[in-house]
């Protein structure tokens, strides 16, 4: 057992070394660096594309990191660690842990380094220098709203709802959508920071899917278990609502009796509006996300300009659309068609 | 005389001691079964009917098959006295494979399917070539494969996900092990049915044929099963290239359970089937343990973390309870090892 151990940590040692970024900015040149969360996730990988592109335009460095799944704060650690070695002029950061990551960024900002947090806000928001984000509680709130007009307000009294929320931990972006939904369906969401502290009836539990399409299922399948009855269900994300729909589908519940709503407005997910498969979804915009960043941290390099967030919040909002092809009163919607275009992954 | 007596009763008391040492020795599989069934009667008196309801159970089976099948791979290694942490990324690279070759290539969708299971082979093979013919250590050399098929699985889908009406319109038997037979209330999909199958294939191999006491040997003593005649790296590169072929399989049992073919999840399969392995009674450190065992650990997880969610339990007592059993597995491994020497 304890060679496994030192083996163990020879294995980090070498994660490490080989987390080192492989050029270093001459002096002089500018340097953005991107850190996902993972390098699995398409919006991650749009991101990147958005990014290089961007960087590419305007004759910039750019070097991307990533952790090795969600939640990976330490390979996240390095990377910043690794950009304040190579002299970078700002990080675009979507931190997997929101507040573990923040003494880090601070070494970073100390350095002179512009840090921006894309899509995920750090804890507290003004630990980065700037935050551009989709605002992830109107994008729940928009789907909420969706589901309750759609549903009409005596069948939204009695409505069974499931959440397919990410994690334990409570990530912003994970709380900030699941608290928007119930918000715009009509429920007493008590502290806005925190998930389950609500005790509306109609809520019949949450699940931690991890965004995935296994957790998705897994999770769906456990709520079912609890109430048959199911008729909303809420998920954190498409991939997740895909997994949702095998678990509706197996227990003979796919006939168009359950509402699936979602975040995100990648292609996959959005072709899945078009079958009926999910019934909403709040579109964000990534590539945008990310070349703002890049924009942002050229010109803050060449003359110290700060970006500023949007009127009235305490980040730069990136947009966000409702996609559905059944739209509702007082709710402005794309239709799936429209949406194909702009969506990514 | 009194005094006689006594030691006579100690002698009766350690022969019956040593027949229960004797047969928990020999038989690794009983002290998981006790903790199935001790917690299937826990969890029905708190649950009640919903728990042991035949949808229920079937649905536990679903939701195992993946991880059970994954760790029937591990359990080949673990026997050896190795260690695969790459089973995982495996699974996922073969799905890709499939997914890729049938849509993006054209290929019919059975070659694709043969194709993907032997990407799962040809990663075994690897992982096998590197610990027998190299001889690195078996932790080391999946450490490193696992880094590289995540990293072959990302250049090969793009990171994105293939959809489930996709598949279901070009290649449906990619989906087939989904497929359930009804039998009243339970569903039992085809995957499950494939998992047993192969469980009692591996059964009748490891236990039955000389190939199967040649793995034991091997991960009892390498050293005396060579000086035996076994060719102990002949068995140990099977192991390996077996096991790549299983977690290959087991990528399609994937597509069947979520429909769809993504790059994503995956990232626990390793440290789960570990799990199901080691409190399934086999030992880490080679020689001892069971196929058998492997699936009654894997139900213990299932059921654990289904019970306890219809408990209304919070999700970190589902990782409290798993990460304890897990302890207690090891801890009476090693008892038993030590007792019986």
């Amino acid at each position: 057992m304890k060679t496994l151990f030192r083996l163990g940590t020879a294995g980090s040692a070498m994660a490490l070394m080989l987390a080192a970024p492989a050029a270093f900015a001459q002096d002089g040149d500018i340097l953005v660096g991107l850190i996902t969360k993972t390098d699995t996730n398409p919006f991650f990988a749009k991101m990147r594309e958005g990014a290089a592109a961007k960087a590419e335009e305007l004759g910039v460095k750019f070097q991307a990191f990533a952790g090795k799944y969600d939640g990976d704060n330490d390979t996240q650690i390095t990377a910043i660690e690794n950009l304040i070695a190579a002299g970078a002029d700002g990080i675009l950061l979507l931190a997997s842990d929101t507040k573990a990551i923040v003494p880090t960024v601070q070494k970073a900002r100390d350095a002179g380094i512009l840090v921006i947090a894309l899509d995920t806000p750090l804890e507290p928001i003004d630990a980065a220098d700037a935050t551009f984000a989709t605002d992830n509680f109107l994008a729940g709130e928009m789907i909420g709203g969706w589901a309750r007009e759609t549903l009409g307000e005596e069948a939204a009294q009695a409505a069974k709802i499931a959440f397919l929320d990410a994690h334990e931990s409570q990530p912003t972006v994970d709380v900030k959508r699941d608290q928007g939904f119930m918000q715009g369906f009509g429920i007493d969401i008590k502290n806005p920071d925190r998930r389950d502290d609500e005790d509306d009836p109609r809520i019949v539990g949450h699940e931690m899917a991890g965004g995935s399409e296994v957790g998705g299922r897994d999770g769906m399948e456990t709520l079912l278990q609890k109430d048959f009855d199911v008729n909303v269900v809420y998920t954190i994300n498409e991939p997740t609502a895909a997994g949702a729909w095998e678990a509706l589908k197996g227990a003979g519940k796919d006939d168009g009796s359950v509402l699936i709503t979602s975040v995100d407005g990648g292609c996959p997910g959005v072709r899945n509006v078009q079958d009926g498969v999910i019934g909403a979804t709040s579109m964000q915009f990534p590539l945008l996300m990310a070349s703002l960043g890049v924009e942002a941290v050229v010109a803050f390099a060449k003359d110290g300009t700060l970006p500023a967030p949007s009127e009235g919040l305490d980040f730069y909002n990136t947009g966000v659309k409702l996609v559905t092809d059944k739209p509702v009163e007082g709710l402005e919607s794309i239709t799936s068609e429209e949406a194909l275009e702009l969506c990514w992954g | 005389m009194a005094s006689n007596d006594l030691p006579q009763f100690a002698t009766q008391d350690a022969r019956l001691s040593r027949r229960v040492i004797n047969l928990l020795h020999g038989n690794p599989t009983i002290i998981p079964l006790l903790v199935l069934v001790l917690g299937l009667a826990v969890f029905s008196s708190v649950v009640g009917q919903r728990f042991f309801h035949p949808f229920n159970l079937s649905l536990v089976l679903q939701q195992v098959t993946i991880i059970g099948t994954v760790a029937l791979a591990q359990t080949l290694i673990i026997l050896t006295a190795g260690i695969d942490l790459s089973v995982g990324a495996i699974v996922v690279l073969s799905s890709v494979a499939m997914g890729r070759l049938a849509m993006d290539h054209d290929l019919p969708p059975g070659l694709a399917l043969a194709l993907g299971i032997a990407v799962g082979s040809g990663c075994g093979a690897l992982n096998g070539f590197f610990v027998t013919m190299i001889r690195l250590p078996p932790f080391i050399v999946t450490l490193g494969t696992w880094s590289v098929f995540n990293a072959l699985i990302q250049f090969w889908s793009g990171g994105e996900t293939i959809r489930q009406q996709e598949i279901e319109a070009s290649a449906p038997v990619l989906q087939w092990t989904g497929e359930a037979l009804r039998m009243g209330a339970a569903r039992l999909t085809i995957g499950s049915l494939l998992m047993l199958l192969l469980a009692g294939l591996l059964w009748y191999v490891l236990n039955r044929t000389a190939y199967g006491r040649h793995v034991y040997a091997v991960g009892n003593d390498p050293n005396a099963a060579r000086l035996s005649g076994i060719g102990t790296r002949r068995v140990l590169f099977t192991v390996y290239l077996a096991a790549g072929t299983i977690c290959g399989f087991a990528g399609w049992l994937l597509i069947g359970r979520i429909g769809a073919i993504s790059p994503l999840g995956g990232a626990m399969t390793n440290l789960d089937s570990i799990t199901a392995v080691v409190i399934g009674g086999t030992s880490l450190f080679g020689g001892r343990g069971s196929i058998i065992g492997t699936l009654i650990g894997a139900l213990i997880v299932g059921f654990f973390r289904n019970g306890l969610a219809l408990a209304g339990l919070d999700v970190l007592w589902q990782e409290f309870t798993i990460g304890f059993l897990i302890i207690i597995a090891v801890s009476f491994d090693q008892w038993l090892r030590r007792i019986s020497t």
